[in-house]
């Protein structure tokens, strides 16, 4: 094929087929583009996709002086279209090649059909769904012929399901044919199959029947599946409130303070993962896909350290003293939002999403996206690490003791003061580890932390304040809740209900799902 | 003797107070309406409307201090009872713009035009009567308190529990007043106002008796506060914040002490709220905003818990320093001041500054009189409470 061209180049007399097919751009007329766009097409030429992409695209340029083509690539360099070579500039008296609507259709039927055979995988089974949702009559050759060659099983399902999606609506196909292409959408059972059947037209008797069942059973489908997403939604809302409210469950729930600026650590951690990816991009932007990484262990030692901070200061002079504590703290959290504020800027901050995080897979009629599906599965690891930190550690054990008996664990020897700082640091740690997933699926600003201190305080408060088990049952509830409610009342509405819900259910268990009992409960 | 001795003192406290509001309540107006404009005495009309807004703030204060500071409820809703009664307040005002509206609709308010509605939702019926709105102004944060007391105070929610439900009620009610097919304006909430009773809003002399109003408002709501609190009634509610358990056990019904006071304090509220609209001619859901009530509850901690006079002194000396910040070079650092002051108050000065005056006053009165007096004095709950929970 080079060798061909190479002597079209030099003889341009000698000009075979497709080159001849090429120049017939340059005559801006209709029937002869059309012509041109078949012979293209069918030439099996490696600069046919190119050009005939470039036709669509209006980036062809044809010279009715010289009779030469040109492509001019979506980088402004351009290529003679016979040839290949590449050209220093497009003469000024060459324009677009013009189209009208007729030859759109034959473009993109050329292009499907062009695509359907492409050597890569993903180009392939693009273009076979494009054609699918398409169904032009025209590209069922293209697709038979495709469908004969293609090894690959997900492509040949979906070309098998573009070829039914034409027999469906081609008006001379036999019933046979017609039955078998519903029996195919059937077994896709999505939307889309859903749209085409429901939207076929006049049918033989027989295949509206065999179309009606086949509606039916895809919308029982979907109705299974539009509950699995509503459910796969509310794990995701859940896990995020769970990860917003742990760090309060310690705080509010293990050590009974009322820590308004909660969110603020959750903000405080967004932030530094953005100083973090900052750091990342202006000095080893090989790192980036780490960035998460490297932030999580930072956002801990940060929140916590100024949760000790905070600790010592403040709080450790109101305990016992919770309504005081809650204001205190409020005025805390002004401060934190007005700091950072001050130093980042009122606006939001750019936050990236590390390369194993974007994206989403299907799973049946499903998406997932795996942002949401690494948060949930890091909101249980940090709810694990933290259940057994509380379990087996030697701290874990002192703050146990010091928060069932304060005045017992000190005289057994532990420095409940210590413990006090560490508690609170360690609610605070994970409040900023939060902060670092919430920083990939919200807006990092200062008002960040706001967003989520009233839905964390429902979660704890429903969960049963003192403990960890309450705050992930009550997460999750609510979470789902939210989410099943939300296609029903709407979105504001739903969130309304959920907080009425919650107030409701505080009067008939004042303490929460799971209570403590006995006398902690007075204390 | 003692007690007498302190009620005298405390008296002593509430009569200046009354006369200072009394006074300015009837000057501020004179000298703006009465003397010339640009004159050394006369009080220009923005500084009336103003003032006005922070009396406004003082009766929330007020209400406030009624249940956090003698029956040891903290409310992070109140700012709720205030918005609804500006938004009953609001709707009545709306209605009285009649056909001068921009779509001009005799009936409909613009918004509701904008929206395309077609007749008037059942419940802005009667609010072209004033009489009508100035009894919802009362009922309707009245009957949310008592629905709501009712059901929190009957299950024993008590402390921290009733404080984050109460901001969840804010909360709900934010996000309700926020959707535009709720009736209320939404987002832009309910402005451009006319008239209030036939006179110009926007006018010098209804400003003016806007804000005699709100003085009167003040003193009324404080009179009715002392009347509470040095009643029979207020000892038990003094004895429920100390020591609830204990009260229940002396065989009174506590629940039924909670939602008394509660739902008074909630029409006070209202009340505030709807002489605040017509001043700054707005209402809009923001009020609702859970920080708004927080920033309420701190006024009530600076002036000084369960002194009535603190309350509504701390709302005039905060607001004033909001007002003062952040107009100036100094406004993005009002909120650092803002948090500091929460911090500040609650560690070195939990009796506020009426509170921690009062003190300081017994301990100089102390000196001079006996010491069997001091000990006696430091039983008493009223000028000194215990800020336990």
């Amino acid at each position: 094929m080079l060798s061909l061209f190479l002597i079209a180049f030099a003889l341009p007399a000698f000009a075979g087929p497709f080159e001849d097919a090429v120049a017939k751009f340059a005559n801006d007329d209709f029937s002869d583009t059309e012509e041109a766009i078949g012979v293209i097409a069918g030439s099996g030429s490696k600069l046919a996709f190119p050009i005939i992409n470039a036709l669509q695209d209006g980036r062809l340029m044809a010279d009715p002086d010289s009779k030469k083509v040109y492509v001019t690539g979506t980088d402004g360099k351009s290529i003679d279209a016979a040839t290949g070579e590449a050209v220093a500039s497009v003469p000024d008296t060459a324009s677009a090649v013009r189209l009208n609507n007729r030859l759109r259709r034959s473009v993109d039927a050329a292009l499907g059909s062009l695509t359907l055979q492409s050597p890569d995988l993903g180009t392939r089974l693009q273009a076979a769904q494009s054609v699918f949702k398409s169904h032009e009559e025209t590209a069922l050759e293209a697709v038979d012929s495709a469908l004969a060659k293609e090894a690959n099983k997900s492509v040949k399902a979906a070309l098998a399901e573009a070829r039914a999606a034409i027999l469906l609506f081609k008006s001379d196909a036999t019933e046979v044919e017609k039955l078998e292409a519903v029996a195919t959408l059937k077994a896709r059972g999505d939307q889309d199959a859903l749209a085409l059947l429901t939207g076929m037209g006049d049918q033989p008797a027989s295949v509206t029947k065999a179309a009606a069942s086949a509606i039916g059973s895809i919308q029982n489908s979907l109705a299974v599946w539009s509950m699995v997403q509503n459910a796969w939604y509310g794990l995701s809302l859940g896990s995020v409130l769970l990860l917003a409210a742990i760090g309060l469950a310690i705080t509010f729930g293990v050590m009974g303070v009322i820590n308004m600026a909660h969110g603020e650590m959750v903000m405080i951690g967004a932030y530094t993962t953005f100083v973090v990816q900052e750091v990342i991009r202006t000095r080893y932007p090989g790192l980036f896909d780490y960035s998460l990484l490297i932030a999580v262990p930072l956002a801990f030692l940060v929140a916590g350290a100024i949760g000790v901070l905070i600790e010592r200061s403040i709080i450790r002079f109101l305990y016992g003293r919770p309504l005081e504590t809650l204001l205190a703290t409020w005025g805390l959290s002004l401060v934190l939002q007005q700091a950072v504020r001050t130093m980042f800027g009122p606006t939001n901050r750019e936050v990236g999403n590390p390369s194993w995080m974007s994206g989403a897979f299907e799973l049946g009629q499903i998406t997932i996206t795996y942002n949401r599906l690494w948060i949930l599965l890091f909101t249980l690891a940090v709810f694990a690490i933290l259940l057994a930190m509380l379990r087996y550690t030697a701290l874990g054990l002192e703050m146990r003791a010091v928060t069932q008996n304060r005045r017992m664990a000190a005289s057994m020897g532990i420095a409940t003061s210590r413990v006090d700082a560490l508690t609170f640091g360690l609610g605070s740690g994970i409040a900023g580890i939060a902060g670092v997933a919430l920083s990939q699926i919200d807006n990092v600003s200062p008002n960040l932390g706001q967003s989520y201190i009233i839905d964390s305080f429902m979660v704890v408060v429903f969960g049963g304040v003192g403990n960890l088990w309450g705050t992930l049952v009550g997460a999750f509830t609510l979470g789902i809740a939210n989410k099943f409610l939300e296609p029903v009342a709407g979105a504001v509405l739903g969130k309304i209900a959920i907080l009425v819900l919650i107030i409701l259910f505080i009067q008939k268990r004042p303490r929460g799902l799971f209570a403590l009992k006995g006398r902690a409960v007075e204390a | 003797m003692t007690p007498h001795m302190l009620t005298r003192s405390l008296d002593r406290g509430a009569t200046i107070f009354l006369l200072v509001v009394a006074a300015l309540g009837v000057l501020i107006p004179l000298s703006n309406l009465l003397l010339p404009a640009g004159s050394f005495l006369q009080v220009p009309t923005y500084l009336v409307a103003l003032w006005g807004k922070y009396a406004c703030y003082a009766i929330l204060a007020l209400a406030i201090d009624l249940i956090w500071g003698y029956c040891g409820i903290l409310s992070l809703g109140h700012g709720a009872f205030f918005a609804l009664g500006g938004y009953a307040m609001g709707m009545y005002l709306m209605r009285q713009i009649g056909t001068r509206g921009v779509y001009g609709n005799p009936i409909l308010p613009d918004f509701m035009v904008f929206l395309n509605w077609q007749k008037l939702p059942w419940y802005w019926y009667g609010f072209d009567m004033f009489w009508f709105a100035a009894l919802m102004v009362l009922v309707v944060p009245g009957l949310l308190a008592f629905c709501f007391g009712w059901l929190a105070f009957r299950s024993r929610v008590t402390g921290v529990y009733l404080s984050i439900i109460t901001q969840a009620m804010t909360y709900a009610l934010l996000l309700a007043f926020f959707r535009n097919d709720f009736g209320f304006g939404g987002n832009n909430g309910l402005t451009d106002f006319k008239d209030i009773l036939g006179f110009n809003v926007q006018a010098e002399g209804t400003r003016a008796a806007l804000f005699a109003l709100s003085c009167l408002a003040l003193i009324v709501g404080f009179l009715i506060c002392r009347a509470i609190v040095s009643s029979k009634l207020g000892k038990v509610l003094i004895a429920v914040r100390d020591a609830e358990s204990r009260t229940r056990f002396l065989g009174y019904r506590v629940e039924s002490y909670k939602l008394f006071v509660f739902t008074v304090s909630a029409c006070m509220a209202g009340v505030a709220g709807a002489l605040y609209v017509p001043q700054v001619g707005i209402i809009n859901p923001s009020e609702f905003a859970p920080g708004n009530s927080i920033e309420a509850v701190i006024w009530v901690a600076v002036g000084g818990r369960g002194t009535l006079v603190g309350a509504a002194l701390g709302a005039v000396v905060v607001n004033y320093a909001k007002t003062f910040f952040t107009s100036g070079v100094l406004a993005p650092y009002w909120l650092f001041m803002l948090g500091a002051l929460f911090i500040l108050v609650t560690l070195l000065l939990p009796k506020g500054i009426v509170g921690t005056f009062n003190a300081w006053w017994d301990q100089s009165n102390e000196k001079r009189t006996s010491a069997t007096m001091a000990s006696a004095a430091a039983e008493d709950g009223v000028t000194e409470p215990k800020l336990a929970e």
